[in-house]
């Protein structure tokens, strides 16, 4: 066995031995540094004949070769038990809940009304608004109600000093926006109205949605077919049952009450419709001879406890934030 | 309207079951909004007549019977009624009888004696009456006959919503007659004889000319028995049509009222002093009405009066003095025409009403006066005997019924089916509307008992509803195709609503409608828009701020023992103005309450303060920056509440509650709240996009000190009007009391970042601009922290 033989031998059970970086390095500086036991012997080349010189020359770089291989093998050996016990530290339980808050969300009517609203506007409905203390003449007189008309008793008007009343229903809406625009028209106009009524089915500030579509040839096929849609859109059933019957509203005519047939087999009235009533039309300047439309109103509240299975229409106004927060 | 559906069916008999026949009525526009049977499910039981009656030996309350059921043999039935007597005839059930309540009668021992059935009350058969013990039948009932066929019990109780244009419907005239319209069975005819008359006595009848009343008809029965009774048989339909019976004569006014559709009224002769007007009333005149209320009558309504006094308001009520009694004795009975502008609105100005003047409202048939009142005269004579006069009949203005033409054309237009001229003319054929046909279409002439025919709209409507509406297509509307505005300026509402639930505002909806106090108290309003008919006194006014609706949740929360609250509405508050003009701005509007956070692990519990809810108010209103100047408010506390302004105007406030609201509202702490107007959030504007400079940026920091009382705004303010045009940034990062600070001062951090578009900054430049902020700093009052 040479002398390199036996030193690499050495050498690699030294690295092979060290208990730490600072050891391995001390190890290090003993073969390889500056009169380290391999570094000894390149300085001896010298004293060799070429030949011996170029043969003993690349056992010896051989030997730290491989030295440093096993060097670097050992170092890095601790340096992953160094990083692995690092991490191992630094765990977390990943379990405990997020820092900060939460969001809140929106009410249920809302919602909704949201929906309703983005449902209509991919058939081209823009939103329409308008004031909750009304006049006479847009609440009543302009929607084909003159005073002591019977219709007037089928809606318990609350009203404020001066005369105005609040609005009953948000079709005013549709008579101020007819009033400042010109067909073709078509919106959907949601808001709060108010009725002289309080019990478990009746809050005397309720929420309504109006619809109105006026153009050249609306017909009634049209408002059969865009408020079926809208049913099917709304509850997700693409076949629900909707049936339109004849009734009566002093601005509509032919009208039609729209009912839908629930999971139990029974008719529930979601709505009222109709073609716009041409006193109506004529009322905010539009000929009724050559525009013909429907409007429709629903109630969003009722399609709120349709949707969410709410059979108290008081928790929608006693803001329970154990209810409302279900929404969420 | 309520009926019976026995005693339509005795009109028209369309071969339909009960349930077909509520889908017809609805899907016609008469909607059903119930049915009820007219007695329970039960079998077995029959006319029975108790022919001999012991005494029980073993039990003193009870007695043993034999009774008649018609088998020829006596039955013996142990019985504990008190009314049970020889002679009397009452529903009997035999064995294998099921009653109600699925109550089934075998042969039994009472005591020790046999019973073979039991003698019925009508509450055991589920149709009680005012008899303490068994039901008594009339003494003509037909021993053995099956009680609910002598009863008429399987019958069906109807009850109609009719809307207003459909007074036509109001009787069970109209309803056959459209039943017979809408199914094609045959109507029953009326044929109503004429009565001959049996006296030369009658009334004059005049009309004043001011007086709305198309036609009355008038007629005088001497001799009558008003104390007769009325006949089961009327009884029984004015009970299933929801009226009790009071006396023969009355009832009888009523029943033609529910069968004809034509209001009646009887006058007791006797107090009628010389003829009769129609007139308005004269104002100071007054009547006590049949609900024994004295109404003074005043000059828009009209009455019915004798020479001397108003006997009756027509068309609405009668008078209590004149009316018929059982002790009238010689009748005169009304049967008019009113016109419906004459009554209506009246009923409820009143404040009561009947259901002459609920039909009247509406409109009844002008061509009906005669035909009932011939109808009424034949049952009073059959029921209480006497002599009729001659018939009077004066009259008046009748409605005139104009032609309404209707184009085949504009039926399909308005319908979207095309239906040809013979089926419209089919339609209006079975619904009695008489016409003319022409090239375009078609003239036709309302009937008299129609009053809602008056443009082509009504008959297109006619002609859908016996279409059926079932028929008409709904086939995708087709439409040209527009996009809807999306302006990108704008922050929709449906933006604002998730910016703030996304930073932990729950979304409520409260009544706009508030208490009187929340107004003083929330927004100082003294002067608020009043309702003038409330529900009740806590929801008297229309609010001018949603601050009340917010701590009246807050509050009902901390009952429901939530002790972290953040809520926010959006809605219309309402400001009367000097001139009483109303205007109604929409709020947005929040409140905080409890930790800043959810009580957790992760971040140290501290209450919500108005800093937080200031970072709030500038995530709403971001990108834009508002000013914020310390206010005065009824609502909050004085030195913690800001006025918000955007270009100088006041767009909000915000503020933690004042103390003292915290007390009065039983509170736990104070809440912190904001109210901004909807339209300055809405305002986002669209990117104003600057150059983005590839020079490096130098920043420097500059702590100043100041009194506790110069608010930051100020310094900064200061600083801005001095900085150079490339101070890119100027932003207060921090604030410090405490060691190296004297008390009563504080020190203020900012930090100044300075970036040219088109070069490198040199020192100088820099050192320039940051001195000529601090020298404006200094001026303000500030000094340079050692």
């Amino acid at each position: 066995m040479s002398n390199v033989d036996v030193i690499l031998k050495e050498g690699l059970a030294a690295l092979d031995a060290v208990t730490d970086l600072v050891e391995l390095e001390q190890v290090k500086a003993r073969f390889l540094g500056k009169s380290g036991a391999l570094t000894e012997l390149l300085k001896q080349l010298g004293k060799l004949s070429p030949d011996e010189r170029k043969t003993a020359g690349a056992t010896i770089n051989a030997a730290k070769q491989a030295f440093e291989t096993r060097h670097n093998d050992v170092r890095d050996g601790f340096n992953a038990a160094k990083l692995a016990a690092q991490l191992a530290a630094e765990s977390l339980d990943v379990t405990l809940p997020g820092r900060g808050t939460t969001p809140a969300g929106l009410h249920p009517v809302t919602l909704t009304l949201e929906r309703i609203t983005s449902l209509f506007a991919t058939m081209g409905f823009e939103v329409a608004d308008g004031p909750e203390i009304e006049t006479d003449f847009h609440n009543f007189q302009a929607l084909n109600i003159p005073e002591n008309h019977p219709a007037r008793a089928m809606q318990d008007t609350f009203y404020v000093e001066g005369g105005d009343v609040l609005r009953t229903h948000t079709s005013p809406i549709q008579v101020r926006y007819m009033l400042d625009h010109q067909p073709p028209i078509k919106i959907v106009a949601p808001g709060r109205v108010y009725r002289v009524d309080s019990d478990a089915t009746h809050s005397p500030m309720f929420h309504q949605m109006e619809g109105l579509w006026i153009d050249q040839n609306v017909s009634f096929a049209d408002l059969k077919a865009t408020i079926t849609e809208f049913l099917r859109r709304f509850f997700e059933r693409d076949d629900m049952q909707v049936r339109f019957r004849p009734s009566f509203f002093p601005f509509t005519e032919t009208s039609a009450e729209i009912d839908v047939l629930d999971e139990q087999g029974r008719w529930l009235e979601v709505g009222g419709s109709g073609m716009v009533h041409p006193n109506v039309l004529r009322n905010v300047g539009i000929d009724p001879e050559k525009y013909t439309g429907f409007a429709f109103g629903i109630g969003l509240d009722r399609f709120a406890m349709l949707r969410y299975g709410v059979n108290d229409l008081r928790l929608f106004f006693e803001n329970d934030l154990t209810f409302l927060k279900q929404f969420n | 309207m309520q009926f019976s559906e026995q005693w339509l069916r005795s009109r028209v008999n369309p071969s339909l079951s009960t349930d077909e026949l509520s889908y017809l009525l609805t899907m016609a526009g008469l909607e059903v909004e119930d049915v009820t049977a007219a007695a329970p499910a039960f079998t077995g039981v029959v006319v029975g007549e108790v022919k001999e009656c012991e005494k029980h030996e073993n039990a003193d309350r009870l007695r043993v019977t034999k009774v008649d059921v018609g088998t020829g043999e006596l039955v013996q039935i142990v019985c504990g009624a008190p009314n049970v007597a020889v002679g009397v005839k009452v529903p009997c059930a035999l064995p294998g009888a099921i009653l109600p309540g699925d109550f089934k009668i075998k042969p039994t021992k009472m005591r020790g004696v046999e019973s073979g059935g039991m003698l019925c009350s009508g509450k055991e058969l589920g149709v009680p009456d005012e008899v303490d013990g068994l039901m008594l039948l009339p003494a003509d009932a037909p021993v053995g006959q099956n009680i609910r066929d002598y009863l008429g019990l399987d019958d069906s109780l109807f009850t109609l919503k009719i809307t207003p244009n459909r007074a036509d419907c109001l009787s069970i005239r109209g309803i056959a007659r459209e039943v017979a319209a809408l199914t094609g069975s045959p109507l029953a005819a009326w044929d109503i004889a004429a009565v001959a008359p049996q006296t030369d006595s009658k009334l004059a009848v005049a009309i004043a000319d001011n007086a709305p009343c198309g036609r009355y008809v008038g007629r005088v029965v001497k001799n009558v028995n008003a104390a007769a009774p009325t006949p089961d048989w009327m009884k029984r339909r004015l009970e299933r049509s929801g009226l009790r019976s009071i006396s023969a004569i009355v009832d009888i006014t009523n029943y033609i009222l529910l069968e004809q559709g034509q209001p009646m009224h009887a006058f007791d002769l006797g107090k009628i002093n010389g003829g009769i007007t129609v007139r308005m009333a004269a104002a100071g005149e007054k009547l006590v009405c049949l609900n024994e209320k004295e109404v003074a009558l005043t000059p828009d309504l009209m009455v019915i009066a004798d020479d001397q006094q108003p006997l009756a308001i027509a068309g609405i009520m009668g008078g209590l003095d004149s009316g018929v009694t059982t002790a009238s004795r010689d009748i005169f009975l009304e049967s008019a025409f009113f016109q419906p502008e004459a009554i209506a609105g009246k009923a409820r100005a009143l404040g009561f009403g009947s259901d002459s003047s609920y039909r009247y409202e509406r409109g009844v048939d002008f061509a009906l006066q005669t035909e009932a009142i011939e109808r009424a005269t034949a049952l009073v004579l059959e029921i209480c005997g006497g002599e009729a006069g001659p018939l009077t009949e004066t009259v008046g203005q009748l409605p005139q019924r104009s032609s309404v033409t209707v184009r085949t054309a504009r039926v399909a237009r308005v319908l979207g089916v095309a239906l040809a001229a013979e089926q419209i003319a089919a339609i209006f054929t079975r619904l009695g509307l008489a016409f003319e046909q022409n090239d375009a279409g078609f003239v036709v002439s309302a009937p008299s008992f129609r009053f809602d025919i008056e443009i082509e709209e009504d008959l297109i409507e006619e002609i859908a509803r016996v279409y059926g509406y079932d028929n008409i297509p709904s086939d995708a509307p087709v439409a040209a195709q527009t996009m809807l505005p999306q302006p990108e300026g704008l922050r929709v509402r449906s933006e604002v609503r998730r910016l703030l639930a996304g930073r932990d505002f729950q979304e409520i909806v409260s009544y706009a409608f508030v208490e009187e106090k929340w107004e003083r108290d929330f927004a100082g309003n003294a002067n608020p828009v009043r309702l003038i008919n409330p529900i009740a006194s806590q929801m008297s006014v229309m609010r001018s701020s949603l601050i009340g609706g917010l701590v009246d949740t807050l509050a009902a929360n901390l009952n429901r023992k939530h002790s972290r609250v953040r809520v926010f509405e959006i809605a219309r508050v309402f400001h009367k103005q000097a001139d009483g003009s109303v205007q109604q701005p929409e709020v947005v509007a929040g409140l905080a309450h409890g930790g800043r956070v959810d009580e957790q692990w992760g971040s140290k519990a501290e209450r919500v303060d108005f800093y937080d809810i200031k970072a709030d108010v500038e995530a709403l209103l971001y990108p834009r920056v508002a000013e914020y100047r310390k206010a005065a408010h009824p609502a909050f506390h004085p030195g913690r509440c800001a006025e918000v302004l955007l270009g100088g105007a006041v767009v909000g406030v915000l503020g933690e509650l004042h103390p003292q609201w915290v007390q009065a509202y039983g509170l736990t702490n104070a809440p912190v709240l904001f109210e901004l107007a909807v339209e300055a959030v809405e305002q986002v504007g669209r990117v104003q996009l600057a150059a983005v400079s590839k020079f490096q940026p130098v920043r420097r920091d500059l702590a100043l000190v100041v009194a506790e009382d110069v608010n930051a705004a100020t310094i900064q303010l200061a600083m801005k009007g001095a900085a150079s045009a490339f101070v890119r940034e100027l932003a207060l990062f921090d604030v410090y009391r405490g060691k190296g600070v004297d008390e009563g001062k504080k020190s203020l951090a900012f930090r100044i970042v300075l970036q040219a578009a088109d070069r490198t900054l040199v020192d100088d430049e820099v050192e320039q601009a940051v001195a000529a902020m601090l020298a404006a700093a200094e001026a303000a009052g500030a000094v340079l922290r050692a």
